[in-house]
Order: structure tokens, then sequence, then C-alpha cells
């Protein structure tokens, strides 16, 4: 074959060469612009939507702490101060400010505004100062959900009376109200410290997010330290035969076993046969505990054997026993490798509430947990209740929940990402 | 050449060393799985000298090599019979340790392979794991000294804790010699240590190796016949897995006297 021929074979060629690689920079571009449209179109609908989740419709209003109301035989006991009618000297407050509402059912509807926590707002106050007692205090008081939801504009007022759930009174006390600058949005405090609530304006993710944190450290506790240890034993000291190579392929099949499995058998062994609570925490870490287990197992392994050989021949070569030329060379130079892993691990354990169903944490559990055996919510299994729950007002508090739950899990990817970095050695 | 030619095969020259024997090897043969990679190698290693393996790529140099210091364990597939004695001790047969082993037989390899670690942490890991000293200061000496020995210390004194990995390809092979010899071994082993470095670098290892043959066994694997006529004074023919020939290292280059070195010798395989 002359010279000439294949450069023009070459030539020939070259064009659908370029145009192949052309077209497949075309295919990735692609790809990237759905990936980044979907997730932009995701944020946008979760923040949009839940953006207004964070503050809350109160209203301003001079209390008078009565002590016909509180405390009426002046006992000074704190029992007793607790069970006043501290929902009557709000009300009084209230028609102060309509004193032309005599009507009873008028009254009612009046009341309706408020939201059931001001009640508890007002006596946690009376209950931290005694003092208060007799004195009238100025103070921003949360309204009801419907309330807040008509001024968040979330009610259409053109439905007729009957199809929504804030009478036209009700409209009209509010329009009153905000033309006397008495109505303000607050920060919503309620959704960053208190628990679930039936009441979606008093509802808060604290306990949701105690629960998962203490339920991702149990899993990392128990998963980290023994899902290393493993890998540790397969790869450096375990004989290769049959036996192991069973175990291999069954640590595989584990990772990928549906999570919800793994409930089954955290209800069966945890909650049945070892008779540990239900929906606790504890119970819940144990299980993303199994299910992580094999994934940190797989991640360990590739990042053991992915250190260069020739450092592990280095310390041999001093002299080093297997266990220190695993302790003082082999781990440390995989670490970044395992953290990453393992995080990334622990990161799906975060979102997953299949298994916590089973395990019961699905239950309406309105307490702060304080211990892993306390009743709790789990962030996921919060978002999915509150998507559950009819009224209008948790429709945004699902989307601060899922907020929360994403910050969460961005904050657990960064400290892989600098625990990485922390720790990669440069060559 | 054919493996039948091997039958009945006897090294010719002379294994023994003029020197005081440091560590003899008699009737090695190695398998990886039912491979057989080593057949029947006899030698000695004598102190004060340096003694050069020859032969082709995967004639089995490097396997023997790492028969000495039992670095063949890490394969699982692996496994040597025969005897090899570390003075009076054999080595496979469990009257040492293989921790101690390494200790008194270093190692020096292809490739530099410092810890990725600060230089002082590379040469203090082996007298620190084995306790060889009492002291910090009993521990600096001895750094500097392994630094000293190999060369190095003037050029990195200023920087002895940056990472051993930040010096060049030679300064890094010859933090492993000091690495190698801060554990005081009877016998270091090299690996091709030249292979990996540009000429330059080649001379300063050659003459540390020179200068380091005074008080250390020496056992070399290079492709290089220059350097093997440069720094040993014994030379090995290995050839598909046997020993050739075993002779002074003038003699095996001079006048060889089996017609498998003389070929290589001349050019005529490799």
């Amino acid at each position: 074959m002359s010279n000439k021929s294949i450069t023009e074979i070459v030539n020939k060629n070259l064009k659908t060469r370029y145009k192949k690689e052309a077209r497949f920079k075309k295919y990735g571009q692609l790809s990237i612009f759905l990936a980044v449209t979907f997730l932009f179109i995701f944020f946008t609908s979760i923040i949009s939507k839940g953006y207004s989740a964070f503050y809350q419709a109160e209203i301003f209003l001079k209390v008078d702490l009565n002590q016909e109301y509180i405390d009426p035989d002046n006992t000074n006991d704190l029992e007793e101060i607790r069970y006043s009618d501290f929902d009557g000297v709000i009300n009084e407050s209230l028609y102060s400010l309509f004193p032309q509402i005599i009507k009873r059912s008028d009254k009612r509807q009046l009341r309706d505004l408020m939201s059931s926590g001001a009640s508890i707002t007002v006596q946690q106050l009376v209950l931290d100062d005694l003092s208060l007692i007799g004195q009238t205090i100025n103070i921003w008081l949360p309204l009801d959900d419907e309330v807040d939801m008509l001024i968040k504009g979330n009610i259409d007022v053109d439905l007729p009376e009957q199809a929504r759930r804030i009478s036209d009174m009700q409209i009209n006390f509010i329009e009153i109200l905000q033309k006397k600058g008495l109505i303000k949005n607050k920060f919503n405090k309620n959704l960053f410290l208190s628990g679930d609530s039936r009441e979606s304006e008093q509802a808060g993710i604290l306990g949701a997010f105690v629960g998962s944190a203490l339920m991702l450290t149990i899993t990392f506790l128990i998963a980290f330290p023994l899902g290393v240890s493993a890998a540790i034993y397969l790869e450096e000291f375990a004989p290769k035969n049959k036996f192991i190579d069973f175990i291999e392929v069954n640590i595989n099949n584990l990772a990928a076993v549906p999570s919800i499995i793994y409930g089954l058998l955290g209800l069966a062994v945890f909650i049945n046969y070892a008779g540990m609570p239900r929906s606790a925490p504890l119970v819940g870490g144990l299980v993303l505990a199994l299910m992580t287990f094999p994934v940190i197992i797989i991640a360990a392994r590739a990042s053991l054997q992915s250190v260069p050989p020739s450092i592990r021949d280095a310390a041999l070569g001093v002299g080093a026993s297997k266990m220190q030329s695993i302790f003082d060379h082999i781990l440390p130079l995989a670490l970044p490798g395992i953290l990453t892993g393992s995080i990334i691990g622990m990161a799906r354990a975060l979102g997953e509430s299949a298994p916590l169903i089973m395990i019961g944490m699905v239950a309406f559990v309105v307490d702060i947990p304080t211990s892993p055996l306390d009743s709790s919510a789990a962030l996921p299994v919060q978002v999915y209740l509150w998507a559950d729950s009819p009224e209008r007002g948790f429709v945004e508090k699902t989307s601060a929940a899922i907020m929360v739950l994403l910050v969460f899990l961005l904050l657990m990817n960064s400290l892989a990402i600098w625990l990485r970095n922390k720790y990669e050695i440069k060559w | 050449m054919s493996n039948n030619e091997f039958n009945n095969f006897k090294t010719v020259g002379n294994t023994k060393t003029s020197n005081e024997v440091v560590m003899s090897v008699e009737n090695c043969n190695v398998f990886y799985g039912d491979n057989q990679a080593l057949n029947n190698i006899n030698i000695d290693v004598g102190r004060s000298e340096v003694l050069a393996l020859i032969g082709p790529s995967g004639c089995g140099k490097s396997t023997f090599l790492r028969c000495l210091n039992r670095l063949n364990d890490t394969i699982d597939s692996c496994k040597v019979t025969g005897k090899i004695h570390l003075e009076e001790e054999d080595i496979y047969s469990g009257e040492i340790d293989v921790v101690m082993l390494r200790a008194r037989v270093g190692m020096v390899f292809q490739k530099p392979n410092p810890f990725p670690k600060s230089i002082y942490e590379n040469v203090a890991y082996g007298p620190k794991i084995h306790g060889i000293t009492t002291s910090k200061q009993e521990l600096d000496e001895l750094v500097e000294v392994s630094l000293e020995k190999a060369g190095l210390l003037d050029e990195v004194k200023d920087r002895i804790h940056t990472p051993g990995t930040s010096l060049s390809g030679g300064q890094q092979q010859r933090l492993c010699i000091a690495r190698a010899i801060a554990i005081k071994p009877d016998v270091i082993l090299m690996d091709e240590p030249c292979s990996a470095l540009d000429p330059i670098a080649t001379e300063k290892i050659e003459d540390l190796i020179n200068e380091l043959k005074e008080n250390y066994a020496i056992v070399m694997v290079t492709h290089s016949m220059s350097q093997a006529a440069r720094v040993s004074q014994r030379a090995a023919y290995f050839h598909l897995g046997h020993l050739v020939e075993v002779g002074d290292t003038k003699k095996i280059f001079n006048n060889p006297e089996h017609e498998l070195t003389k070929n290589y010798i001349s050019g005529r395989t490799g």
C-alpha cells in the first residue's frame, strides 16, 4: 500500500472520527443539562412551596393576667397555676379589641382565630415568672393555621363560605386587625424548637431531627468500626478459600437487599425477640447499621485495595508485622476513601424511611426524644407523615422538612469532602 | 533453549564465597501454584561483598531475592522448599521469626517507595517498631547517622520533617536505603535499585553501594550488565528459573564457562 492511499484512508475516516467525538460530547452536555434542569425544578418547587413555613402570622395582644383566671385561690402552687384558664385571659384580651361583638357564636368565631398554642406560650411565660400574675403584658401570639393560610394567600376567598374553613366574619376580623397593624408575620421558631403536632402552626421538626441524629450516631458507632474491621480482616488476613468467597458474595448481596427487609428483620429480632422498645432511635440505629454495614465493608475494601502494594512491601521490608504495616501505613492511606464511602452510606441511611416504618417510627410523637430509648420520629418519616396530613398548613411544612433533611444531607456530604481533603496524603 | 536441557542440570562455577558466609541457600525451589519458578538453587551470600543477580526478564532473580527475606510469603500461591540459612538458622523452618528475619535482612525496591511521611519518620520507623533506640535523642542520632551513611544528610538536613515523597527520585531511593540501614541489618537486598533513576542518580547509588558493602552483605538484582560489572564482586546468572553460573564477576564477564552465560554476556539472549 502506498503512502498516499494511507493518507487518503485516514483522511476519509478522520471526519467520522471527529463527528463521533462531537456527538458524544453533545450527549454528555445534554445529560448534564437535563440533570441540572431537574435539580433546578426540584429545588425551586421545594423552596417556593416551603419558604413560607419559616414565618407564621402572629397577633399583638395586651393580655391582662388577671388573678380571677390565673391562680384564683392564690396558692402560688406551680401545679395549680399550670391548669389555670390561660385561654380565658387571651380571649378576654381578644374580645376587648372588638367590644361590639356580644353574641356567643360570634365570640366563638373570634376565639377560633387563635392558635391553641397561644395559651401554652402565655402559660410558659407565667410559670417562668410568677410575678407577672396580675400584670398586663404585651405579647405576640400565634394565630390559627387557617388564618395563617389566609394571610399567606393559600385560601381562595372567592369560594362560597361553606366551602372554606374560615368564615366571612373571621375574614372581616382579620382585615380589621391587619389594618390596625396588629397582625404580622414573625419568624416561626416553633418549626425548629418543637416536636410534631396535630396543629400545623405548632408542628416542629426538632423531634424528628433529634431522632435522626441519635439514630445516625448509633448507626455510625456500630457500623463504622465493625465494617472497617471486617474489611481489614477480609482484605488482609482472611485465607483465600471457598468459605471466605461465600462470605464475600453474601456481603455484596446484602448491600443490594431492599431496605424494608432490614426493617422487618429489626422488627423480628430487636423488638419481638430482644424486647427493645418500638419507635426508638436505638432500634432504628441498629437497623440502619445493619443496612449500612455491607456498604461500609465494600467501600473500605475498595480503599484498602487501592493502597499501592509498594507501601505494603516497604513496611514489611523494614520488618513491620502485618498488624503494624496495616495500622501504621495502609489504613492511614485508605482512610479518606473509607470515610467518604462510609459517610455516603450513612447519608443513604439518613434518607431511609421504609425500614423505620416497619419498626414503628411512623408513630405520632410530640415529645423531643432525650435518649435513644424514647419514642421518636425521624426526618424522612416526618416528611411522609406531614405529606399525608390533610390540613393545608402541612403542605408548606412538608417542604420545610424536606429542606431541613436536604441541609442535613448536604452537611454530611460536606463533612465527607472535608475529611477526605484533610486526610488525603499528597504524593 | 528448551526446558529439557535443564534435566539433571547443575550450576557451573563456584557457588561458595571466599568471605565469611552470611546466608546460604540449599536446594531452593519456588512454586507459584503448579508453576515452578526456581529450580534447585544453591548459593552462598558473603559478608562485605556485592552479589549481582543477572539474567533475562522472568528468569526468577527477583523471586529468588524475595525468598531471602520471605517477602514471597505475601503471595498466597507461592511455595518455597529447600533450606535458606541466615548464619546458622533456617529462615523457612520457623527457627527465626519472619519479623526478626526482615529486621536483619533489609530491602530496597525497584521503585523508590518512601512512606508518605516525613523524611525523619521514614528512617525512624524501623528502629521505632523494633525498639532499637531507647530515647528520642538516640533515635535522632540514629536517623542522622543513617541519612549520613546513605549520603543524603547534606541534602536534606534543613528539611528533615518535610514529606519524603517530595524528594527527587534518586533522593527517595537513597532515603529508602537509609531506612533499610537504620535497623542495622546484616544483609541488604536490592531489587534493581537504579532502574527508575537517571544516570547521575544511578552513579550516586552505585558509589553508595560501594561504600556500604564494607559493612553489609549486599545482594542486588540488576538488568544493567555494566552496573553489575562496576559494583559487584560476585555475579550469578539465572536463566528460566535455573541458576546457570556463579563466580567472580570478572570471571563471569570475561570468561564465562556455560554456553548460556556466554550468550547472555555477549548480548545474544536477554
